[in-house]
């Protein structure tokens, strides 16, 4: 095995691990760790919604920045670049946000559910690799969103410098900000337990590349086994993890935080998975792309903050119910919008 | 000797090194060489692990942030 493989198979226990741990703590179950439902929290707690049950500004999310961050600088890979269209990966992430809120879980908490049981979750993995797919197709055809040019260090800097604002936000408690009384946003880990297992998270998915979408992309398209065996090391640790802390209960009914709608959970992760591979990653690399400079893929993350807020203020948002029907409708439409996007950003000569 | 053909994939983000990469070589059934310029360490090791596991050997070097890596299986 090479040191790179056994890096990202060490990087995934270790996630399925906190993910565990996290839940065990106090987090929502089967939520030990979701980019989308922890930037759905971020949103609400930074009063962008007012969905009472999802407002918390989630450590684990700013741990996980910053701790991209740092290993960045440390290890001479952070490098402040942007300007690949920029307004278009926003809408990505905007769209692969509402994707997400309507399977509920990010590609992260989908390994999750399924090693908790939700088979649910499989549904929304058979969407995922379906979106995965047609993203590879638009890719194939020459899709590109264009280069990145470097960027001064100060622009680097810019994300990180929100993220620690948040944080300030998070423990000095200022009145404008919101933390749920109830419902998920109200179930937490200890903030400094959080934000520790966050910036664990962020540095080992920084040097070990880790990636959801990225696994299944590679495998389909160069039959390249790395990316996903990170994925598989995160679901055969927490499967492990939820058997031995009795969290496993196999089946499609009354699963936590998830609706059986099978449909709307194949085509919510379709939407997540084609706009991700446009983007070049799933929203945890964004994340950490972000981290290392990447202004882009900060640009993403903001579009996902936007399509959460979006998705509570206009009820488009699945819950434990099912997905109200502008939720479907946006879902289709999105889909739409994606694949329009993919389309007209195809290079015709490739270098 | 002619000069190496240079594909550029500064700038670009996963997987589209690797797929330009993974082109050019498919266009060289015979063989040949070729130059990757990369500028994060993500694409120099996915760039390396695709063209290494295809066979094709891989010289890396550094120079003011750009890698320049040097692809060929003669």
């Amino acid at each position: 095995m090479t040191r790179e493989r056994a890096l990202l198979l060490f990087a995934g226990g270790i996630v399925g691990l906190l993910a565990i741990c996290l839940v065990a703590l106090g987090n929502p179950p089967n939520m030990g760790f979701c980019i989308a439902c922890f930037l759905r929290d971020t949103a609400g707690g930074l009063g962008l919604h007012r969905a009472a049950a999802a407002q918390y500004i989630r450590p684990e999310i700013l741990g996980l920045a910053l701790g991209s961050f740092g290993v960045a600088v440390a290890t001479r890979e952070f490098r402040p670049a942007g300007g690949a269209s920029s307004l278009t990966r926003f809408l990505l992430g905007f769209l692969v946000m509402l994707g997400m809120l309507v399977f509920l879980g990010c590609p992260l908490r989908l390994v999750l559910r399924l090693a908790a049981g939700d088979l649910n979750a499989l549904i929304g993995l058979a969407g995922l690799v379906a979106g995965v797919a047609a993203g590879n197709e638009f890719l194939k055809r020459g899709f590109s969103l264009g280069r990145a040019n470097p960027l001064r260090q100060v622009n680097g800097y810019v994300f990180p410098a929100l993220v620690l604002a948040g944080l300030v936000l998070l423990l000095a408690r200022p009145a404008f900000i919101f933390f749920s009384q109830e419902g998920p946003g109200s179930m937490r880990a200890p903030v400094f337990v959080a934000l520790a297992a966050g910036v664990a998270v962020g540095v080992l998915a920084q040097r070990a590349r880790l990636c959801m979408v990225g696994g299944i992309r590679d495998f389909l398209l160069f039959r390249d086994t790395h990316l996903l065996s990170g994925f598989a090391a995160v679901g055969v640790v927490a499967f492990a993890g939820s058997l031995l802390t009795g969290n496993f209960h196999a089946g499609f009914a009354n699963q936590p935080i998830a609706h059986n709608q099978f449909l709307w959970n194949f085509l919510g992760m379709s939407l997540a998975g084609m706009g991700s591979v446009l983007l070049g990653g799933c929203p945890l690399r964004q994340l950490v792309l972000a981290g290392e400079g990447n202004t882009d893929a900060a640009v993403a993350i903001l579009g996902m903050l936007a399509g959460a807020a979006t998705a509570h203020n206009f009820g488009l948002a699945a819950s434990p119910q099912g997905v109200p029907l502008a939720g479907q409708v946006v879902v289709i439409t999105g889909i739409m919008a994606v694949m329009l996007l993919a389309w007209f950003n195809r290079e015709p000569v490739r270098a | 000797m002619a000069e190496d053909k240079i594909i550029d994939c500064r700038g670009l983000l996963c997987p589209e090194p690797v797929l330009r990469v993974k082109k050019e070589i498919d266009s060289m059934p015979g063989g040949g060489r070729f130059v990757v310029m990369a500028d994060s360490a993500a694409a120099r090791d996915n760039i390396s692990r695709h063209a290494a596991g295809r066979g094709w050997k891989v010289r890396i070097s550094e120079d003011s942030d750009v890698f320049r890596l040097e692809i060929g299986n003669q």
